[in-house]
């Protein structure tokens, strides 16, 4: 059923002699349900003149005008070409085209598409055209009784889409098919808009130009009618060629696997070790952990993030440090609890540098668990402590029996260049000794979260109050030390 | 690690020898013997100390006190530094004072920074108890502690003796005492 009515015929007519196509006369005459947009270009064209009652050499004469051209159908002074070609089956082809090479695994897809900026203020003038048409008969015509452009586009695309790929549409999903267009040939006719409202053209650092849609649109609603009309032809000019494909760009979002690693060399740095360009130590945990991750999830890059860390020369034993890795713009996301087991295995064989447990899939949202777990959990340690003195078994029984102990320690020196000079209290919970010998004990320690532990043992030159030296009178220092545990019940433990 | 039981010398290098490089300036300022040692960490910070053969870690030499105030205007203890660039430090160049040390035998003291850069703070330990100062220059008797400028790290040690040197320089001090 045609959508326009009789009292859309005088709009109609006007906006087809300005070389408007079908679709966007129903967009200004406010058709919003989807059918009609979806029919043939040609069938349009054929039911539109049916319903203006004009002779098709009539429709070609108006169209004519002004200088006599060859007619070519995607030729039109508003969408340029956006709602005729650029939304036919073909051209979904040519971007569904571009997606499978991408390479990409996907059960879902949210569509985006940018237009130029300069649109708008083409909008902007054939609205002013037909307000004023609408006028005349005495109808008003607020902006929001057009559809939008990209609202249209939409409703005709989508369903290509979905149908080419096999796939639904899904506003939330993570993978996104993005298509830009531009208009070089009109770029120029959003300028006036900065001489008459400059607040809205800030230039910011990251944007090649301030003509961005958001300013265009914000000046698009201060400029007044008559200003307006004064820079801008209404209607707008036919421009001589249709717009260009900029980009198709495919992403995926990220996905984020989470577990628990333990660390049993005394000579692997959390982070890669790089100073001016040159590696000090030979690979990571982060490495050794991300590198499988990222070949089989096929990501561009990761982020690894822990909670906590521990030096190069300290063993992180028990049930594990939790972390999590982002796996930014993976190519492939869907993998079985199975899968994820064998990738586990797979990274525990391949290093005894480094085990890890319980890996799972996570969501973002889970991450903060991990994070809390890093100011606010306490933490286990057993360290190798030296003293200068002899010692007998008697002389560290004391330390059995101190509970909560408050300790102040200065921004220890061996960080003091790049974090700031501060006094942190923290506290010691609980203390377990174990004679070694004259020279030496184990000590076992519950401590608060962010605790120097080398610090507390040597005392780092009196700068950490009490420590160890101090509270049994000699000169104290650590020869081991291993992380226990980390006591953050996240992320679940897994079976097997 | 195992130490032997009969030595007195342990053999487990100590916190300093982990991770500091002692830089050596003797007879600062002209004066004669007054040695400071500069520990300097691997990460560029600078610890300032007394070397051992500085008169007041001598036998028989009592500290009376210490004062951080080195002129009229200016307070050690008043540096205040903040955040991770440290801003609002005072700057240090080689000769600038550190502290006064007053002993009982009515010896007076000053120590200078060494090398050029933030102040990060001085010790306040010692001002409680000068005590530490003699029992344990190295470490918890430190004078302050000096952030060199990222650039100039390298360098300030260029001034300065290294251990070997300065060892060389004792020798000779003590050559010319027993000619002379």
């Amino acid at each position: 059923m045609f959508p326009l009515t009789e009292e859309n015929k005088h709009v109609a007519q006007l906006l087809l002699s300005t070389g408007t196509c079908p679709r966007c006369i129903f967009r200004f005459c406010g058709v919003d349900f989807h059918a009609p947009y979806k029919l043939p270009y040609k069938e349009l064209l054929n039911e539109l003149q049916k319903f203006l009652e004009t002779e098709k050499d009539e429709l070609i004469l108006e169209v004519m005008n002004p200088p006599p051209k060859k007619i070519r159908l995607q030729e039109l002074a508003d969408s340029i070409g956006i709602l005729q070609e650029f939304c036919e089956k073909d051209f979904v082809k040519k971007v569904c085209q571009k997606v499978e090479a991408s390479g990409f695994e996907f059960t879902s897809l949210v569509f985006s598409v940018s237009f130029p900026p300069q649109l708008s203020v083409r909008e902007h003038a054939a609205w002013l055209l037909v307000k004023q048409e609408m006028g005349k008969q005495s109808l008003s015509l607020g902006r929001d009784d057009i559809v939008q452009l990209k609202e249209a586009y939409k409703w005709i695309t989508h369903p290509l889409f979905s149908e080419e790929l096999g796939v639904p549409i899904d506003g939330k999903s993570l993978f996104e098919v993005s298509v830009v267009f531009a208009h070089p040939e009109t770029v120029e006719d959003c300028h006036f808009l900065a001489a008459i409202c400059p607040d809205c053209f800030k230039p910011a650092k990251n944007k090649q130009s301030v003509f961005t849609r958001m300013a265009v649109m914000k000046a698009l609603n201060k400029i007044k009618e008559e200003d307006f009309l004064k820079q801008f032809p209404c209607p707008p000019n036919s421009p001589k060629a249709v717009c260009t494909v900029l980009e198709i760009e495919c992403a995926h979002g990220a996905v984020f696997v989470a577990g628990r690693y333990n660390k049993y060399s005394r000579n692997l740095p959390q982070t890669p070790w790089i100073i001016d360009g040159e590696r000090k130590l030979e690979s990571s945990v982060e490495e050794l952990i991300s590198d499988h991750l990222l070949a089989v999830f096929k990501a561009e890059s990761f982020n690894f993030s822990s909670s906590g860390r521990e030096d190069v020369d300290v063993r992180t034993l028990g049930n594990g440090r939790p972390f999590a890795i982002e796996l930014v713009n993976p190519h492939r996301v869907h993998f079985t609890s199975q899968e994820i087991k064998e990738l586990q295995q797979k990274i525990n064989n391949s290093s005894n540098k480094i085990q890890v447990r319980d890996l799972q899939l996570v969501t973002r949202e889970a991450i903060g668990h991990m994070k809390e777990g890093e100011e606010e959990k306490t933490k286990t340690y057993s360290a190798l402590i030296w003293t200068d003195k002899a010692i007998q078994k008697k002389d560290i029984e004391f330390l059995n029996d101190i509970k909560d102990l408050k300790i102040d320690q200065k921004t220890p020196l061996r960080v003091l260049h790049r974090r700031p000079l501060a006094v942190r209290a923290r506290v010691i919970h609980s203390m377990e000794t174990q004679y070694v010998d004259e020279h030496h004990f184990r000590l076992r320690l519950k401590t608060q979260a962010g605790t120097y532990i080398k610090e507390f043992v040597h005392g780092d030159f009196g700068r950490t109050k009490p420590n160890i030296g101090s509270l049994m009178n000699v000169t104290a220092d650590i020869l081991e030390l291993d992380v226990e545990s980390v006591d953050v019940d996240w992320p679940p433990a897994l079976d097997d | 690690m195992a130490t032997e039981p009969e030595t007195a010398e342990p053999v487990v290098p100590s916190l300093v020898d982990r991770y500091f490089t002692r830089w050596y300036k003797p007879d600062v300022k002209g004066k004669f013997c007054e040695d400071h040692c500069i520990l300097q960490h691997s990460n560029r910070i600078c610890v300032i100390t007394l070397a051992e053969s500085h008169p007041v870690l001598q036998s028989g030499k009592t500290i009376k006190s210490i004062s951080y105030q080195i002129s009229t205007n200016c307070s050690r203890l008043q540096n205040k530094v903040s955040g991770k660039f440290k801003r609002g430090a005072q700057f240090l160049t080689e000769l600038a004072p550190l502290c006064k040390i007053y002993c009982s035998d009515g010896e007076e003291y000053t120590v200078s920074s060494c090398v050029r850069g933030r102040l990060m703070e001085v010790n306040e330990n010692i001002l409680h108890k000068p005590s530490i100062l003699q029992e344990k220059p190295s470490t918890e008797g430190y004078i302050a502690v000096v952030l060199p400028k990222f650039e100039e790290s390298k360098s300030i040690t260029e001034g300065l003796l290294t251990q070997k040197q300065y060892e060389e320089v004792i020798v000779k001090r003590i050559n010319a005492t027993t000619t002379s």
